[in-house]
């Protein structure tokens, strides 16, 4: 099967910038955990295990209405880079595509579903995970969705389920719901005013969990935080969806509250880290993932304080997305070195804000320097 | 015992991350931690840290449960102490094989061992299987309406009904 040049922007449609918030909520994800009766799973299941779960999963996707036409990618059957790409676009996992030079597994796949941002990884740390990926927050949609996909595809394969602990898991800590629903929030005014701690602090104390957002190392790139529900057992799946959306509305409305204070207090700062972060992407010649991920953050701290009009959301978040270096290698049609890869970024960059991002030049004097009442 | 980041707090989390099934300790104060929490590297989606959870129970040398070292699945073959080792289960006979030390580590990392969600319906359903799934559904519809999500309960109501039909001789 050959991967991507046929379907460039498969998956992709949680970059779009629809749903709530979306200048600050990039996405929201509920995925749900499922596995089948009858088979081995996770470390220990083998590979004739594998290939049974992944068969009768082909034998009756066309029965599921969002699983209708889908495609499925069978990892071994996907080059490197193909499989990279699917990671980048947050279709599949580190594990499921084999990260650090593994080779993935025989009957690990992913089912990509043409219809809705439903896709399903089969073989991964459990025999299914169903996940609706959509933009901005719009964390009931994506549970109605995954939701009405789950119902569809048990009446079809008969998953693993036990009347006092739910829906069995490989890890006991997906254990009940199998449910995980996770929001990923750009937070750069909490993070400057330091409030950021506080807030994360919180979220542990009703239930919630954190992490950052990675590049290629560990630092934490772009202020960028994943907001997902901590238990899955004992609660019901509305009960977690709606807490999580809940408490994210809050945290949304204390990033407003803190890029107020920075105006207020910051004005002047502000405006011309956002401006030079602009000058940098509209310019530069090389930039490092995590360089433009920081950036990136200065530019869309920006557009949503409507100091930079002119960008939308959605040049921004594709800027993320098509920057990853198997999407820079895949747009070159070859491997590209670190050195290579940090040029080419910069002149896609430059390119797209040339095309869809050009911020007519700002004349007007920094907020210090306006006079009171003008 | 001291916080291993600043060796200066008393540490009062303690962590156990598994990652290439190697298990690492980690004990930091709650500071540390905080911070620490944005400086765990980039677990795959799938390995959620069992955290402390795992730790007490390997770490406590006198457990309530005992498990025999030769306690095993009889369907996938995985051990209690495999699973202990690796943080994962094998197969869904696994929650019957170690089932009393399941629910105690259930009951600590979710405040709970009774699923309260969606209760399924295999492909072809048994009476009592139907009854729990109706019973599910009309918790679900109690919630909806408590909620004043009438579009759900709407929904609900209409499956309800369908499976009664079924149900009925
Ligand atoms: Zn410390
Ligand atoms: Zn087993």
């Amino acid at each position: 099967m050959s991967a991507f040049t046929g379907v460039p922007d498969m998956g992709l449609n949680w970059l779009d910038a629809s749903g709530d918030h979306a200048e600050i909520v990039l996405s929201t994800r509920v995925r749900l955990a499922r596995n089948l009766q009858g088979h081995a799973f996770g470390p220990r299941a083998r590979v004739n295990d594998r290939e049974a779960v992944l068969g009768r999963v082909r034998q009756h996707a066309d029965r599921v209405d969002a699983l209708d036409g889908s495609t499925l990618f069978h990892m071994p059957d996907l080059d490197a880079r193909s499989r990279r790409i699917l990671l980048e676009r947050r279709l599949a996992s580190r594990e499921l595509v084999g990260e650090d030079g593994a080779d993935p597994a025989r009957g690990t796949a992913v089912v990509v579903s043409g219809r809705a941002p439903l896709n399903v990884m089969v073989n991964e740390e459990d025999h299914l995970r169903l996940q609706s990926l959509v933009s901005g927050l719009r964390v009931r949609d994506a549970w109605t969705m995954v939701d009405r996909l789950d119902e569809d595809l048990g009446r079809e394969l008969p998953y693993a389920f036990h009347h006092e602990f739910g829906f069995l898991t490989s890890c006991p800590t997906n254990a009940g719901t199998g449910l995980r629903a996770s929001v990923l929030v750009h937070l750069p005014g909490l993070v400057l005013t330091k409030e950021i701690s506080k807030v994360l602090h919180a979220l542990g104390q009703v239930g919630l969990t954190f992490r950052g957002l990675y590049g290629e190392g560990s630092e934490v790139v772009g202020n960028f935080f994943q907001i997902s529900n901590q238990t899955t057992l004992g609660k019901s799946e509305e009960d977690l969806v709606d807490h999580l959306d809940r408490v994210v509305r809050k945290v949304i409305q204390h990033e407003m509250d803190a890029r107020q204070v920075l105006l207020r207090d910051a004005g002047a700062v502000t405006e011309d880290k956002i401006w030079r972060a602009y000058g940098l992407l509209r310019y530069a010649r090389s930039l490092s993932f995590e360089e433009l991920m920081n950036l990136l953050s200065g530019v869309r701290l920006g557009v949503s304080l409507k100091l930079l009009p002119e960008l939308r959301v959605y040049t921004l978040n594709k800027l993320m997305i098509f920057t990853q270096p198997a999407h820079l290698e895949e747009a070159a049609g070859r491997d590209l070195s670190p050195s290579e890869s940090d040029a080419h970024r910069a002149a896609f960059v430059r390119r797209i804000l040339g095309s869809e991002g050009d911020v007519s030049p700002d004349d007007r004097p920094s907020s210090d320097e306006r006079p009171p009442h003008a | 015992m001291k916080c291993d980041n600043c060796g200066e707090v008393e540490a009062v989390i303690h962590l156990t991350q598994i990652e290439n099934n190697e298990m690492t300790a980690c004990h930091l104060c709650e500071q540390c931690a905080a911070a620490k929490g944005l400086e765990t590297p980039p677990a795959p989606a799938s390995s959620f840290p069992l955290q402390e959870f795992l730790a007490q129970m390997g770490g406590e040398p006198a457990r309530q449960d005992p498990a025999p070292v030769d306690e095993k699945c009889g369907f996938c073959g995985l051990t209690f102490q495999g699973f202990r080792e690796a943080g994962r289960l094998g197969c869904p006979h696994c929650y019957t094989a170690f089932e009393g030390h399941l629910r105690g580590l259930l009951g600590r990392i979710h405040n709970s061992t009774q699923h309260v969600g969606k209760v399924y319906l295999p492909p072809d359903p048994t009476a009592s299987q139907l009854e729990r799934r109706l019973e599910g559904l009309r918790g679900q519809l109690r919630r909806a309406v408590d909620s004043e999500d009438f579009e759900r309960a709407a929904e609900l109501r209409d499956e309800i009904r369908s499976l009664e039909a079924e149900t009925l001789p």
